[in-house]
């Protein structure tokens, strides 16, 4: 029993560390620049799809994609934000998530016309193939490696933005654009990186997730929910708050699928709806 | 425009608005399919009563589907395994609606803005559960072959007959929402929606308002439901999902939220798109997308909002 | 020249009075509708590929039936009940569909069989797999051609059990068709003399890691996981059974599995693992012939579906020829008592209740070094007889009883 559970515990650890992944770059875009990113989930396909085909037709391996992949994706994201995002600002964000829904749509029908539904298999990378046997369960190498990466990025991510100078930047920007730029700082440009930023993130987390599940054009859009609510449930915004609630729902919905597995979905959404009634801006949100 | 004008301004909107409803309602099982016609009603029901929520109170709910999908299914049950009559099955689906309204209403409503969406989103996707779990609801395959049974001696098996009897419901309710948003009410609502700490200073219980609203959306939603499940003798788990509380979004936005025709012709537009256009598979996603996408860059205010606008502009 | 154009006007009336009074075939035309997943779950298990299929069968019929013209349309009923019965209810009043194949999901079968019922039109299904199309919710005009979930639970099950799978554990897609799939596996695998250990139910769709899951299955010490789950769950299971060396130990029985899921895992995923299905494209000349034919166009083997597809509308016209009209009643009887003979099954019979009973092939999933060339990868370990591969005719069905 003690057994089990440790495991259950661990992969749910795993997902956690992921889920924190994910939730990052959605938690940066809506924390600096008001922005409910409904592509993210499509953001993060794109990005294990570039690697897939990368390796397929380039013979790029996963090393390169984990570098590239986001990068290219990133910079798909500029070009949104400078199309369409800048000029919705200053609306109500529920424009920018329909936006950001409507392009989603496109991406995701886009690839599902060339790809078809069922998705390709992407090869775990010979350094990483193979696992450790714990005692209380087999852990693949790969996975060690996800909870790894994931953590170091997001708190790397968490440190610049709310303890450098940069990070104050863009903070203030959030706060007082006008201000900034009086200081010569190009606010513009700094929003359209920040969003180039989170939507990289969301590649980044696609390129670790393909050698796990499938690359298929709509693996994106079964997770986003679940990531937005980790978003919330953290405090729309809050970097630290997504990060933690990551792992925590992580946990919550692994101890879930091990004592009733049937409710293993929804507990996330009764998590948040409970969360939201007792702490008002999610559990690290500031209440404005 | 002065006040007076724009009072006979907008009496006139709302007479060209019933008269192109009544007409378009009346011609329509002639010209088109009456169940797509009865599908499309039935949507725009719905669109209608969330445009209630969203166009005059100013909430964003991300929950509806619950309400529509509820009232469906009991609907359907009483209609299929207790053989009620069609207005009683009817009635015990809005009821439900009504009383799963009011505990949405009493929770979410401590809450205001995005968060608000996410308590009703959570909520639904609770509600979502129980319908898959529940042995009755017959999951995935949903509930099928829902009797229509009889209105007044006339067997609604028929399909005009069908389609006339959700029309006059539709109209009903379609005079009812008019009603409430021109009602001592409903500018209280707008009031809310424009200045909330105004209104509370004016000595209004916005809670109580505010949770009216959310109440009087439910039911009518449900009643879309309910409708629903009689129109197309079946209630599934598509009328729970969260896309169809987003899909509800897309049509108010898309004909224009805050006008009372624009839901209903937002509903039209999404209807026909997912009937007309399946022939097409996956580009119909990129043609919902792009559609999307002009709106919000383009005609933010919605078919009707724009059209109003340029009538204002030139009046 | 008035003279003329009003002569040729009165022959042509007088041909078309003609024509109306020959009551052979309604409307003039032949006119299958092929209503399928486009965009959805099951879109590369049937989809495109399934339109296609009914579309050689047109063709190869010689695009005309008693001199009429046929005529195949295609739509996407995007997996919902509702848009599929719109889409049908318009295809018989507006647009003449004389059948409507395919069907992909249980909910948009059981919505549009009703609507064909009522409107005296030919239903043909391939995609579904629930036992009530066959039992409590039959109809008179429709047809369930490829597999149903009682052929895939007692191919699998039984054939698995005999060759020393005896514990079971079930990873089941929390839903109607995951759990009924589950309990008809679970009976034929206790009827066979084995056991079952236990399952977990995960919701569905929403579940992309199965780890734990399967961390569960493995602590279960179960000789086989056996998965009662479709498309991306399933392959999401398989891959990270794998991933998490559980397939050194326990092995894994897919209990729908679809040639398109293969394909996209590869076989060093795969590898080894036991399916039931209707039909595999390398099981002989002729099935090799026509699947050839079909890789040409849409550059991927044929899935059981979609050869399903093809043989069900080839049957269907064959019928209307045999009869001389396309009247449903008729049409429908002549299929009942014509065997199928083609490439998908051989001396298929078609029972009361709609059920088309053929051979099913229980195979297991080649070894990357066993596989020699492209879309070579199944082993077949046994011909299923259509006697035991499927239910005998249900007394749940009311068309039988008489």
């Amino acid at each position: 029993m003690i057994q089990a559970l440790s495991g259950q515990l661990l992969l749910g650890l795993i997902n956690g560390s992921f889920y924190a992944l994910l939730s990052l770059g959605l938690a940066i875009i809506f924390g600096l620049l008001d922005v409910v990113n409904f592509a993210h989930g499509a953001q993060y396909m794109l990005g294990a799809f570039l690697a897939w085909m990368g390796l397929s037709y380039l013979g790029i391996g996963y090393w390169w994609a984990l570098l590239l992949s986001p990068l290219v994706v990133g910079a798909t994201g500029l070009v949104i934000e400078r199309v369409f995002l800048r000029r919705l600002q200053g609306l109500d964000n529920l424009y920018g998530l329909l936006l950001t829904f409507g392009l989603a749509l496109i991406i995701e029908g886009l690839f599902h016309h060339a790809f078809g539904n069922s998705g390709s298999p992407y090869p775990v990378p010979e350094l990483l193939r193979g696992g450790f046997d714990l005692g209380f369960m087999y852990l693949p190498k790969y996975r060690a490696w996800v909870v790894v990466v994931s953590l170091a990025v997001s708190l790397g991510s968490w440190f610049v933005i709310e303890k450098t100078r940069l990070g104050a930047y863009l903070r203030a920007g959030t706060e007082n654009p006008k201000l900034l730029q009086a200081f010569g700082v190009n606010v513009p440009v700094m929003f359209m990186l920040t969003y180039g930023f989170g939507v990289a993130l969301a590649a980044f987390a696609g390129v670790m997730a393909a050698p796990i599940y499938q690359v298929t054009p709509m693996m994106g859009s079964s997770l986003i929910m679940v990531v937005f609510a980790v978003v919330v449930i953290g405090g729309m915004g809050s970097i630290l708050g997504s990060i933690v609630t990551g792992i925590g729902v992580g946990l919550v919905e692994g101890l879930t699928k091990f004592i009733w597995p049937e409710a293993a979905s929804v507990v996330v959404f009764l998590l948040m709806a409970i969360v939201l009634l007792v702490r008002p801006a999610g559990l690290f949100g500031r209440q404005k | 425009m002065t006040g007076r004008a724009r009072r006979v301004w907008s009496g006139q909107a709302i007479f060209v608005a019933w008269a192109t409803v009544v007409a378009v309602g009346i011609v329509a099982p002639f010209v088109v399919y009456p169940v797509f016609a009865m599908n499309v009603l039935v949507m725009a029901l719905f669109a209608s009563a969330f445009n209630l929520l969203l166009g005059y109170s100013g909430l964003l709910s991300f929950g509806h589907a619950a309400f529509l999908g509820s009232a469906a299914y009991v609907t359907g049950w009483a209609a299929k395994s207790w053989h009620l009559p069609v207005l009683v099955s009817m009635g015990a689906g809005v009821a439900v609606a009504t009383v799963l309204g009011l505990l949405f209403g009493v929770l979410a409503l401590r809450r205001s803005g995005i968060y608000f969406a996410m308590i009703t989103l959570g909520l639904a996707q609770v509600v979502y559960f129980l319908v898959v779990q529940m042995p009755w609801t017959g999951g995935e395959d949903g509930l099928q072959g829902i009797p229509r049974g009889t209105f007044l001696g006339i067997d609604l098996g028929n399909s005009f007959a069908m389609y006339y009897f959700t029309y006059a419901v539709f109209l009903a309710a379609f005079w009812l929402i008019q009603r409430t948003i021109h009602s001592p009410f409903g500018q209280v609502l707008r009031a809310i929606r424009e200045n909330e700490p105004r209104a509370i200073s004016l000595g209004y219980d916005v809670q109580r308002y505010k949770l009216l609203a959310f109440v009087i959306s439910a039911s009518l939603a449900g009643l879309a439901g309910s409708l629903k499940a009689v129109a197309l003798q079946f209630a599934t788990l598509g009328d729970v999902a969260w896309q169809r509380s987003g899909e509800v979004v897309l049509m108010t936005l898309l004909g224009g939220m805050g006008t009372v025709l624009g839901p209903s012709v937002g509903a039209l537009l999404v209807v026909t798109m997912e009937n007309y256009l399946s022939s097409l598979g996956s580009w119909v996603t990129v043609i919902t997308g792009t559609v999307f996408v002009v709106m919000v860059m383009a005609f933010r205010r919605g078919l009707v909002g724009e059209i109003k606008a340029l009538f204002a502009r030139r009046s | 020249m008035k003279i003329r154009l009003a002569f040729a006007a009165a022959l042509l009336l007088a041909a078309g009075t003609a024509l109306a009074a020959d009551p052979k075939v309604s409307d003039d035309v032949v006119k299958i509708g092929v209503l399928t997943d486009m965009t959805g779950y099951y879109s590369d298990l049937s989809g495109a590929g399934s339109l296609e299929a009914a579309r050689m069968a047109a063709e190869d019929f010689g695009g005309k039936v008693l001199g009429k013209p046929i005529v195949v349309i295609g739509a996407d009923h995007q997996l919902k009940a509702d848009v599929a019965s719109t889409v049908a209810r318009k295809w018989f009043d507006e647009e003449k569909v004389d059948a409507i194949v395919d069907l992909v999901s249980s909910s948009t079968a059981l919505a549009v069989m009703p609507v064909a019922a009522e409107k005296k039109r030919i239903t043909l299904l391939s995609g579904p797999g629930t036992t009530a199309i066959t039992g409590d919710k039959c109809t008179p005009y429709n047809f369930h051609w490829t597999y149903n979930n009682w052929a895939l639970a007692n191919g699998t099950g039984r054939e698995v059990v005999k060759q020393g799978g005896t514990t079971w554990y079930f990873l089941t897609a929390d839903y109607v068709f995951g759990k009924s799939l589950e309990e008809d596996t679970a009976n034929v695998v206790k009827a066979a003399g084995g056991k079952v250990l236990g399952a977990s139910r995960h919701p569905s769709p929403g579940t992309t890691d199965f780890s734990s899951f399967l961390l569960q299955a493995q602590a279960s010490g179960a000789k086989i996981i056996g998965l009662a789950n479709a498309g991306a769950d399933t392959i999401n299971a398989i891959k990270q059974a794998n991933e998490f060396g559980i397939t050194k130990k326990q092995n894994l029985a897919g209990l729908l599995v679809f040639i398109s899921d293969i394909n996209s895992l590869g076989l060093p995923t795969a590898k080894g693992m036991y399916l039931t299905t209707a039909f595999y494209w390398d099981r002989d000349d002729a099935s090799r012939k026509w699947s050839k034919r079909f890789f040409d166009k849409m550059k991927k083997m044929p899935t059981m579906v979609q050869a399903g597809v093809y043989s069900a509308v080839t049957h269907y016209l064959k019928a209307i020829q045999a009869s001389g009209t396309d009247a449903p009643d008729a049409v429908a009887a002549k299929m009942r008592e014509t065997p199928v003979n083609d490439f998908f099954a051989t001396n298929g019979r078609i029972g009361p209740d709609g059920l088309h009973r053929h051979d099913m092939y229980l195979v297991q999933v080649k070894d990357p070094s066993e596989s020699k060339y492209p879309w070579d990868y199944y082993k077949i370990a046994k011909v299923i007889p259509a006697a035991e591969a499927f239910p005998p005719v249900s007394d749940k069905c009311p068309l039988v009883k008489k």
